[in-house]
């Protein structure tokens, strides 16, 4: 138990010292969260009326982050795959930085959903024995159980895994085989329940089409491996962890393949909306062309579509894959053009047109803006805690005290 | 479902016991305020005993009345047996006069800053499409004088559906379908999560997003638990049919049949073969919104003309 | 001894039946939660406080004192003039075709004569405004209550304010006596 405490205090101090550049991003993630705490208070205070969301469109920025984020935390299945089923080695190296991406990833979609609460502090409620988990009948209710499922998995995995290495011992594959073999249906689960949530609401027809889910996963394999190939180079930058360029091009290889199927399933989506025009149509006419006027998410969703056909043509061809700069392109293209795409281009169309026929054009409001950067800054903060004592940890230089090195 | 909540009910009561305990500890002695525990540990309105419930009406009571410097009864009163409730409402009369929309609201104690409506009514072009998408609809005329020629209109609210979407989507069974068929909210239970909104094609439902605000001149004290007692921020709220009025014996039809100035709106129990609800159903043209849905709502449009 | 009671209960629901649930084709068995008295203008009534030193004059004409309902009046203006309701000889009543006089709080029987549709619809409780109670006591209106007479077509009138639009909702801080009242007022 002392040792315990003891190694708790030497990641502590792991976390708490590094050199000027650490101090800096700290202080700048720190600046975002204090910002967005503050606009939280004030939410807190007056209400969900301080957001730009009204009982037309109920949902907004902040669900289509928690969205987003779902996907994140779900693409690390993309290394874990190749990592142990295939026994990939230059991805195996690596495959605890996505797993910690995914845990971080789920803290975020949790605080999305906190922040979009009209009663957080009754959020007990929805826990099953304490509350009254509306559970099977609720697809909200899955998706807390897949949700801290998935958390607790990817925790578990990767301390344990951690715990290991920092005792200098490998890890046992025999103990997290099972969790790992879990993980993967798990990981789909995750963006599956959530596609279903909205999947499930037969009055929003743009959400109440069996290609959402499908899509949603495609959308996720693209958008979760972009991130992590912009992070596994800043890792190989600023620590001794050695992460192959193999392992990134086969990443960006996948990513290819994702989007390929992404952007097919676009192709039926839009097909079949535009082509049978039925009344359906209205919620894609809003986003592609704009209805009755109102073409607020146009540029945008123009934009999306843009980004994701071009990543998919850099991350296709192997000259521009293995390219780092026109990889890295592609990577931010990718992340952006899903991100919006995932984002608002998912939630708000099913409030437009609304079920009673109003158009409201929902734009989040600066409030909204600043909670959602200061959870991006948090988000950030912790992966970087993360990093920070995963980092030396993988590459043995820092080790915790155990039995027999502190007799 | 029940019984899940109710054995759900003995670990929890421990836990709240626990966590009241430690909170006691927690918060300084003078500042605290029991009934603010009291209020955080409310349990779900279905698994109150009749002394839980009791004790919860007297809390609530005296904070209204803390509040609003009014005396306020709250009932409890459980659905009639044998009665369902149905509503009719003649497409053929309507003049889209809003009458309703403010008689519920006076009633209901909706708040009237920010504002929330639970009734709306909708215009629409004769001859134009309509009834699917009501993507030509018009929610804010304001002419001189209604029925404008050309138009007609259509109040939609909560439709009691038989099998609610919201419900089915609430994950904290904060709502809930009563005997009578009417679906409340637990306003103490919801955690405002939206997802009924998001779940309900009728677009009925309304969220308080910010404190809701009434004078004290303009609020009714005669409210039921799950229908009219003033409600928090951050919550969902819906029509009730009125269930402070309709679950009496007698019960008075709810606000907004009785202001109708052209008598378009009718009310009463779907089992009962003498009902003029009943009468209507057997003999005039009825439809029921987004019927496509299988949503099996309760709240019948019909032509009398 | 309850035995020969019996039939003697048995016929008298059965003779009962006919007797309530049959609305008459005149006036005698009206219900009788019909309750509000008709709207009659002030001071008009009893009409044979005029009438009874008038000779009736059947000619279709231009009044020369209810000049307000003579201009006005709007009810199948071609096909009906006042006599054909009003009972020429004792105005305090009404007239059926038939030639049976009513008394002005049953009006509805002489409206149901040509609106035989929608008679039977408000006898339901379908046409027209009900208030009371849905298991009670009904309160109904007489056709005249809505419908003038002379000109039965409903006005038309000032709708209440639309709703506020979301893009108007946003936070204040409003002083009690700054919140909005309800529009509604005292209408009843």
């Amino acid at each position: 138990m002392l040792n315990e405490i003891r190694n708790f205090f030497i990641v502590l101090k792991e976390i708490m010292k590094g050199n000027k550049w650490y101090y800096g991003w700290l202080a700048f993630l720190s600046f975002f969260i204090l910002l967005g705490l503050g606009a939280y208070f004030q939410q807190f205070n007056h209400g969900l009326i301080e957001t730009a969301m009204r009982d037309q469109v109920s949902w907004g920025l902040y669900i289509s982050n928690f969205t987003f984020l779902v996907g994140v935390a779900a693409a690390a299945v993309y290394l874990v795959v190749p990592a142990y089923v295939y026994n990939f080695k230059p991805i195996k190296e690596i495959v605890l930085f996505g797993e910690l991406m995914a845990a971080t990833a789920i803290i975020m979609c949790l605080m999305f959903i906190m922040v979009d609460l009209g009663r957080p502090e009754r959020v007990w409620h929805i826990l099953p024995i304490i509350g009254a988990m509306h559970f099977p009948a609720s697809l909200l209710a899955w998706d807390v159980v897949v949700l801290n499922g998935y958390l607790a998995i990817n925790v578990i995995i990767t301390f344990y895994a951690l715990y290991r290495k920092a005792h200098g011992k490998d890890y046992n594959m025999q103990i997290i085989k099972p969790l790992i073999i879990i993980s993967i249906p798990w990981a789909i689960s995750i963006h599956t329940v959530t596609a279903f949530l909205y999947n499930g609401l037969p009055s929003r027809p743009f959400w109440n089409a069996a290609v959402l889910a499908p899509r949603f996963i495609a959308s996720a394999l693209c958008s979760g491996p972009a991130l992590m190939i912009i992070i596994f180079q800043i890792v190989r930058k600023v620590s001794r962890v050695d992460i192959e360029n193999k392992a990134i091009f086969k990443i960006g290889e996948l990513i290819a393949y994702a989007m390929g199927i992404n952007l097919f399933l676009f192709i039926a989506e839009f097909f079949k909306e535009f082509y049978s025009g039925s009344i359906h149509l209205a919620p894609m006419e809003y986003l592609y062309f704009g209805l009755h006027g109102h073409n607020s998410m146009v540029p945008w969703m123009w934009t999306a579509l843009f980004f994701n056909v071009t990543a998919f043509l850099l991350f296709l061809l192997p000259k521009t894959r293995e390219h780092f700069f026109t990889l890295n392109l592609a990577c931010v293209l990718v992340i952006i053009g899903v991100y919006i795409e995932k984002g608002m281009g998912l939630v708000v169309p099913g409030f437009v047109p609304g079920t009673l026929g109003e158009i409201y054009d929902y734009t989040p409001t600066m409030l909204e803006k600043t909670v959602t950067i200061g959870i991006w800054a948090a988000g950030a903060m912790i992966y970087t805690f993360f990093l920070k004592f995963a980092m030396p940890i993988h590459t043995g230089l820092l080790r915790f005290v155990s039995k027999e090195n502190s007799q | 479902m029940k019984d899940g909540l109710r054995r759900s009910f003995s670990r929890r009561s421990f836990l709240k016991g626990t966590v009241a305990g430690l909170a006691s500890i927690a918060i300084p002695v003078g500042s605290s305020d029991a009934s603010i525990w009291e209020a955080f540990f409310q349990k779900h309105f279905r698994e109150m005993n009749d002394d839980e419930k009791k004790a919860v009406i007297n809390r609530l009571e005296e904070e209204y009345a803390r509040k609003f410097n009014i005396k306020f009864n709250i009932k409890t009163t459980r659905a009639i047996p044998g009665t369902l409730f149905g509503y009719g409402l003649d497409l053929s009369r309507c003049i889209g006069c809003r009458r309703c929309v403010y008689a519920c609201m006076r009633e209901n104690n909706q708040s009237r800053d920010p504002q929330v409506q639970w009734i709306t009514v909708l215009r629409f072009k004769k001859g134009e499409k309509w009834v699917n998408d009501l993507e030509e609809a018009e929610k804010y005329y304001y002419p001189e004088k209604v029925p404008e020629d050309g138009y007609f209109y259509m109040p939609v609210q909560c439709q009691h559906c038989e099998n609610p979407p919201c419900v089915r989507a609430c994950p904290t069974q904060a709502t809930w379908k009563e005997p009578d068929g009417i679906v409340v909210v637990d306003y103490n239970w919801c955690i405002g999560c939206r997802y009924c909104m998001a779940a309900c094609p009728y677009g009925a439902r309304r969220f308080n997003w910010g404190t809701p605000h009434i004078r004290k001149s303009e609020i009714n004290p005669e409210t039921h638990y799950l229908g009219n007692r003033p409600r928090y921020r951050g919550i969902v709220e819906k029509c009730t049919f009125c269930i402070q009025r309709t679950r009496e014996n007698p019960g008075r039809y709810p606000a907004c049949v009785e202001i109708c100035p052209v008598g378009a709106r009718k009310f009463g129990n779907l089992l009962d073969p003498d009902s003029e609800i009943r009468y209507i159903i057997e003999n005039e043209r009825v439809f029921r919104l987004k019927e496509d849905e299988n949503t099996n709502p309760k709240f019948y449009y019909f032509f009398a003309t | 001894m309850k035995r020969i009671l019996y039939p003697f209960i048995v016929c008298a629901i059965l003779i009962s039946i006919p007797v309530f649930s049959s609305y008459g084709e005149a006036g005698d068995d009206l219900p009788k939660f019909f309750v509000p008295p008709p709207p009659l203008s002030k001071g008009i009534f009893p009409c044979s406080q005029c009438h009874a030193y008038m000779k009736t004059n059947r000619t279709r004409r231009a009044l020369t004192y209810h000049t307000k309902i003579s201009k006005g009046f709007n009810h199948a203006r071609e096909q009906r003039w006042c006599l054909d309701c009003h009972n020429p000889d004792d105005r305090d009543k009404l007239r059926l075709a038939s030639g049976k006089l009513i008394s002005f709080d049953e009006s509805e029987y002489l409206c149901g004569q040509c609106h035989g549709t929608i008679f039977r619809d408000w006898k339901a409780g379908e046409h027209g405004k009900r208030t009371g109670y849905w298991n009670g006591k009904k309160v109904y209106r007489l056709c005249v209550q809505c419908h003038y007479p002379h000109w039965p077509k409903f006005q038309k009138i000032k709708p209440l304010p639309p709703p506020i639009k979301p893009d108007n909702i946003k936070y204040r801080e409003l002083p009690k006596d700054k919140i909005p009242l309800n529009p509604l007022g005292n209408i009843k």
